[in-house]
């Protein structure tokens, strides 16, 4: 499986994503910067970081969505690519209209952090293969705006096409239904708040994380 | 040419910032404010000189950067 982890300017989670890759894959992801205007040939899945690219101005995930690179990130989620965007790298693909809605500030209108427990809705994602449906994971958040919003119509469309990947137990920041992930319609997209990369590891205080990357090796290594 | 854009949350999206301005005016003894909306004011300076194409311009940034449609409206003032 070949991967890549898209660096913007503010990004302060692409080296955790891309040793999460790596432990994943055993491969090192190729690091591209935002400027770039192509990706490398052969790539199965490319993270979205989390951070603060462009400080946040305008809004979250703005600036980053018109990138150079961002451009070609469209183009490879068209050719059927597999896409993790995590936090700010959520916010960045519903900008640049990869996946509907919008993350708006926290309803409780602070910055929150800490580990949050989620529920598995879908199992049927390369993204969550190696997780049950129901199953509870713990996962950290760490955000200001990800407060996901969309009209009723596509909350529903999102439950009827079993594409919210993840659910907080615990509304932490006022998302509509409850939403931690979804998916995009090929379920090759996967856009969440949460942090997998950040509980990888026994020694960060667990591994539930680990599920998501193993999810995708699993998936896209024959790929 | 100059112009001002409003970008504003549409009607029904909830403001959680608006709510906690409202709430402050509130302790600071403003009474009777029913309803606070927070919103963006941008303001851009063209080279174009045709007000009608520097508008139409203007809308296509608001399209595509300046506003997110899925949440936000916006209005475009002339000056």
């Amino acid at each position: 499986m070949k991967s890549a982890v898209i660096v913007f300017p503010g990004s302060n989670c692409d080296r955790d994503l891309a040793v999460a890759f790596e432990r994943a894959t055993g491969k090192k992801p190729a690091m591209i910067w935002h400027k770039d205007v192509s990706l490398p040939e052969g790539l199965d899945v490319i993270g979205v970081p989390g951070g603060f690219s462009f400080g946040d101005y305008l809004r979250c995930g703005a600036i980053a969505a018109r990138s150079p690179i961002s451009r070609a990130l469209v183009e490879f989620a068209n050719k059927g690519g597999h896409i993790l965007g995590v936090c700010n790298g959520f916010q960045i693909l519903t900008e640049a209209g990869l996946l509907p809605g919008t993350l708006m500030r926290n309803s409780g209108l602070k910055y929150v952090c800490k580990d949050v427990d989620l529920t598995v809705k879908t199992t049927n994602s390369a993204f969550t293969n190696t997780y049950n449906t129901g199953q509870t994971i713990r996962i950290p958040i760490a955000h200001h705006d990800g407060n996901y919003e969309t009209d009723e119509a596509t909350v529903k469309l999102l439950e009827d096409q079993d594409r919210i990947a993840f659910t907080y137990q615990d509304n932490p920041n006022g998302s509509i239904a409850d939403i931690a992930g979804i998916l995009s319609e090929n379920r090759r997209v996967l856009g969440m708040m949460p942090h997998p990369e950040r509980l990888n590891d026994d020694a960060l205080g667990g591994n539930d994380g680990t599920g998501l990357f193993q999810s995708l090796t699993k998936a896209l290594v024959s790929a | 040419m100059k112009a001002r854009v409003f970008v504003t949350l549409k009607t029904g999206v909830l403001d959680p910032q608006g709510e906690a301005v409202k709430h402050s005016l509130g302790t600071l003894g403003f009474d009777g404010v029913e309803n606070v909306r927070q919103g963006k004011v941008i303001e851009l300076d063209l080279a174009e000189s045709d007000a009608a194409k520097a508008e139409s311009s203007i809308r296509d940034m608001c399209e595509k950067l300046l506003a997110n449609t899925v949440i936000e409206n916006y209005a475009v003032e002339m000056l």
